[in-house]
């Protein structure tokens, strides 16, 4: 029944379609999104995610700020967004579609579940009139299905009460959506079998039947008269999973750590969206992950340095306000030279901002936010998936430099899912730490003389009893010191040894011509939009090029000469302009800002736009 | 990880003195400072704990009292303030072989770093807490700490300081403190005594020293430690033995319903029967609360050993959950990893 073969309805075929499925946050949006996303992905697609979901946990239900949604992007060629405007928007109630109506594109597929569309409903969503029925709805290709009743009665004869009949309408909704992508039910049933039949064997019949039922209205009715096919995408060869920004960090913490032959002492206090990462990273306790879920943010990071010290890659993990409370320790951590990895999975701010929403608002926090000169190396991946070499990446120039690192993310990119080729562990190069042992020749602050790292020397080891901390340290000796000019060269080695890391990364790539009118220069999780906006560009024959860079303290070696080579550079970031003050005042290049604050990525419509600004 | 714990093994390891605990950093306390003592006395405590020395650290926070692992020939680590207890947690968990000591103050443990001394507690990390109690800021010269007396006068408050102090002891044991002592800086037996309780103490211990300030809260427990009136206003806590204190032993602690008083025996017929009777392994903290309340002048001031009681310690249950995971998935290969869930095949 799920081969595609067995339609008999016409079958068109599509590129790339955008879904956004929205409902009340009890209705389970996030679950049918992640179902349709692991579908598509094992069916072979290239896809893109964006989960959306309301602050408060439990909104008032049917109420706009309750709405919660999630949006995919999958196609047969390669994709890097979510995608702006939806294709086909799934309304499971009035506020959903209050919510998200405006953005569906014109002619787009609209799935309403007519059965929420009560008045109580619909006075709180704010609408006066029924837009069922009042023309609202004109401009869209809509499909009007009553879910809830068509789902219970597909339920009938189970041992439920209506409201746990009425849960499993999300799998009815997403039966309905895998008819119209001609995607197969196996994957999501085999869900279902390892989720709930032993542990609950009616809501696993539940969900079966409703998944089934909405496959077979689909089939059945005459309401839809085409369903769509999207071809597989043609991804490079190899074997892929789906993952996601979280998944992808916390296993490439783990292999960094294997690849080093350390085990991992990882910390947090609970914050939306770092949490994600917590909530994987616990399930690696067998590869040596020990956690330790902290009283505050503060007590984490001290507890990773304390686990530096003895000889461990201490890692925390945290969003904005975090970073701020483990400032102080961050600088610990610079000044007695350890290894510390600091994640920063940014959500949108001041305070407490807007926590589940993106941002890149941390980058000047991450370069400046200490006393004194303190640099610290920062380095941020662009996909989901480069998460997992990024996070490798950290632990590496950790380890060489011995000094705090952070790892600048998103909850965008934490919460986004892409298909991921997997690699083969013994493709991945290993990385050795030394250790010293012989009391003879040890000096704590004697340095490596090409990367300027001081030994790591870790207690247990015989004849190298030290002591280090905050207090300026004597070059060499480490013991504490007030002399002036030592203060002065401690500080400036401490800060070159951050420049140094610049001869230890990749040079900057250019996509796109080596020279020109226009450079997008892009960092974190803009790559995406940014990259599916100058490839249109190109297309079109626009002279524009991008760099995306990954590495933000310090930045490459060749970085200025590209910059140089563009009339003009734009700078598009979530924030106000921060890699843009960075720029301007490190080249003295008056690079154009495009900043977007609405805690929201970037649509590839709006880079566009400005581009042809700039173009003229 | 070795299957020592804090640091302890069975080989005949090189019998070492007291010199070899000693650094070669000068020592920059002022002259007369409490801070002196408690230094020599730990340096003459560690040859004795079996453990080798490369295996002994010693973490700090930020205080006169936290100079103090510069001086000790150990490994060591001086941190910020207040959070001594949080980066020993993560070195002792991550590193169960080794023996941690956390050298901290009063403002540094109950004001500044309050927070991560309840939860070092509560988790029972097996560290040795080591709070010298200066009622002072000393480092900072001379503001109010939170077991500074109230109304007293002091450069931050020369009115009279305005908040009520804290009895550390009741902190630590309200946070659930397997190990709960104090001691005394002039006292240097009892000191080296209650030192290698706590040292031999699996879980944390927690040891509250009465130290002497002499520049800025100079003679802060002369009430107690003058030779003169000492005995009459010291408790001795000896586990399973009546609560007697004075000159001649012949006061003694009484408790009538839920509270204590001093009593004489001999007078209104009162006999050693009739007095407590010190059990630091009781299971609920009641009595050693109790204890940590007395205070001079009502009562005389308790020492030795509050509470010592046997619990799980984080480092160990950490050690376990890895094992444990170890037995059911084996030791961590990258290529299942990677292979996990739904996988599918391009080309
Ligand atoms: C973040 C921070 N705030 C304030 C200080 C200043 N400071 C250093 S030590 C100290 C108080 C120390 O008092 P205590 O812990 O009782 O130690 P003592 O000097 O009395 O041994 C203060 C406030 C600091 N070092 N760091
Ligand atoms: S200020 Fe007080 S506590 Fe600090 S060293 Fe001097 S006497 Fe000791
Ligand atoms: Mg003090």
């Amino acid at each position: 029944m799920t081969s595609q073969d067995t339609l008999d309805k016409p079958v068109e075929e599509l590129e790339s379609v955008v879904i956004r499925l929205a409902g009340d946050s009890g209705d389970g949006m996030q679950l049918t999104g992640g179902q349709f996303t692991r579908t598509t992905a094992l069916f072979g697609n290239d896809i893109s995610t964006l989960p959306d979901f309301p602050a408060e946990i439990r909104a008032p239900a049917g109420s706009l700020p309750g709405v919660s949604s999630f949006q995919l992007n999958f196609s047969s060629h390669d994709i890097f967004t979510p995608g702006d405007a939806p294709n086909v928007l799934v309304a499971m109630n009035p506020a959903a579609l209050k919510v998200h109506l405006d953005d569906l594109e014109d002619g787009g597929i609209l799935v309403v579940n007519t059965d929420a569309f009560s008045k109580t409903n619909l006075h709180k969503a704010g609408y006066t009139n029924n837009p069922l029925g009042d023309g609202t709805l004109s401009k869209y290709r809509a499909f009007k299905v009553p879910i809830t009743s068509l789902n219970a009665k597909a339920l009938d004869g189970l041992d439920m009460t209506q409201r746990q009949t009425d849960r499993s309408k999300n799998f009815w909704a997403l039966g309905l959506l895998y008819w119209l992508y001609n995607r197969p039910l196996e994957a999501s049933l085999r869900f279902l079998e390892e989720r709930f039949k032993e542990s609950n064997p009616t809501v696993y019949e539940a969900n079966k039947r409703a998944l089934r039922a909405g496959y077979n209205y689909g089939d059945t009715t005459e309401i839809f008269t085409t369903a769509y096919r999207v071809r597989k995408a043609h991804l490079p060869d190899g074997t892929y999973r789906n993952m996601t920004g979280a998944e992808a960090t916390a296993m490439g913490f783990v292999t960094g750590a294997r690849l080093h032959r350390k085990s991992i002492f990882y910390t947090a206090y609970p914050i939306t969206p770092a949490s994600e990462v917590l909530h994987e990273i616990v399930h690696y306790k067998h590869f040596g992950v020990k956690t330790f879920q902290a009283e505050d943010e503060i007590a984490a990071v001290s507890a990773a340095i304390g686990a530096s010290f003895g000889g461990n890659l201490g890692l925390t993990c945290t969003s904005g306000p975090g970073v701020a409370l483990k400032s102080e320790a961050i600088n610990l951590a610079h000044m007695v030279e350890l290894p510390l990895v600091i994640a920063d999975i940014q959500r949108a701010g001041p305070s407490t901002g807007m926590p589940t929403k993106t941002e890149q608002g941390d980058l000047l926090q991450c370069m400046f936010g200490r006393n004194s000169d303190s640099a610290c190396a920062i380095i941020a991946p662009a996909t989901p998936g480069d998460c997992f070499y990024m996070a490798i990446e950290t632990f590496r120039l950790a380890v060489k430099f011995m000094t705090p690192v952070f790892f600048l993310s998103d909850g965008y990119l934490g919460n986004g899912a892409e298909p991921w080729r997997v690699p083969s562990a013994s493709d991945l190069e290993r990385y050795g730490v030394v250790h010293p042992t012989d009391p003879d020749d040890f000096a704590a602050y004697r340095r490596d003389p090409e990367t300027l790292a001081r030994p790591w020397a870790v207690p247990g080891t015989p004849g190298l009893e030290h002591r280090i901390g905050g207090l300026e340290k004597a070059d060499i000796t480490g013991n504490v010191s007030y002399d002036p000019r030592n203060h002065e060269l401690m500080t400036k080695l401490r800060n070159e040894k951050i420049e140094r890391i610049a001869n230890d990364i990749p040079l900057q790539e250019v996509y796109g011509d080596p020279e020109g009118k226009l450079l997008v220069l892009s960092w974190g999780s803009t790559y995406g939009a940014v990259i599916s906006a100058v490839d249109k560009l190109r297309e079109q024959g626009e002279s524009v090029s991008h760099a995306h860079l990954r590495y933000l303290n310090p930045l490459p070696k060749n970085l200025e000469d590209i910059l140089q080579r563009f009339d003009t550079v734009l700078i598009p970031e979530l924030n106000l302009g921060q890699l843009r003050l960075l720029i301007r005042a490190r080249f003295l290049i008056d690079a154009v800002g495009f900043p977007k604050v609405q805690g929201l990525p970037f649509k590839v419509s709006e880079i566009i736009e400005k581009c042809e600004e700039l173009l003229g | 990880m070795s299957e020592a714990t804090n640091g302890k093994v069975n080989s005949a390891a090189a019998v070492l003195t007291r010199k070899d605990f000693t650094s070669d950093q000068e020592v920059r306390w002022c002259p007369g400072c409490g801070d002196y003592s408690i230094l020599a006395q730990t340096q003459k405590v560690m040859p004795d704990l079996g453990v080798p020395r490369e295996k002994i650290v010693f973490v700090s926070g930020i205080g006169c009292s936290s100079r103090f692992p510069y001086y000790m020939q150990t490994y060591g680590f001086h941190t910020i303030h207040g959070r001594a207890p949080a980066i020993a947690t993560g070195l002792k968990a991550s590193r169960p072989d080794l023996m941690v000591w956390v050298i901290t103050g009063d403002g540094d443990a109950l004001s500044i770093g309050g927070n991560h001394i309840l939860h070092v507690l509560r988790r029972n990390v097996d560290v040795k807490i080591v709070l010298f109690n200066n009622r002072i800021y000393g480092l900072t010269k001379g503001q109010y700490s939170p077991t500074s007396e109230l109304g007293k006068k002091v450069k931050s408050a020369p009115m009279g300081v305005p908040d009520a102090p804290l009895s550390p002891l009741s902190v630590a044991i309200g946070a659930e403190a397997t190990f709960v002592a104090r001691t005394v800086d002039t006292d240097t037996k009892h000191l080296v005594a209650t030192l290698e309780r706590a040292a031999a103490h699996k879980g944390t211990a927690f040891v509250e020293v009465y130290q002497n300030c002499n520049i800025y809260n100079d003679r802060a427990f002369a009430y107690m430690t003058e030779r003169s009136v000492r005995d009459d206003r010291t408790l001795y806590l000896q586990h399973g033995e009546p609560m007697r204190f004075g000159k001649e032993h012949q006061r003694g602690i009484r408790l009538r319903g839920l509270d204590p008083e001093v009593v004489t025996i001999g007078e209104d017929g009162i006999s050693e029967e009739d007095l407590l009777r010190h059990d630091e392994h009781r299971p609920e903290g009641t009595l050693a609360y109790l204890l940590s309340r007395l205070d001079y002048p009502e009562f005389p001031v308790p020492v030795g050993v509050l509470r010592d009681v046997q619990r799980p310690t984080y480092d160990g249950l950490l050690e376990e959950q890895e094992a444990q995971a170890q037995q059911r998935h084996g030791t961590g290969d990258l290529d299942a990893l990677f292979n996990q869930g739904d996988t599918w095949v391009v080309g």
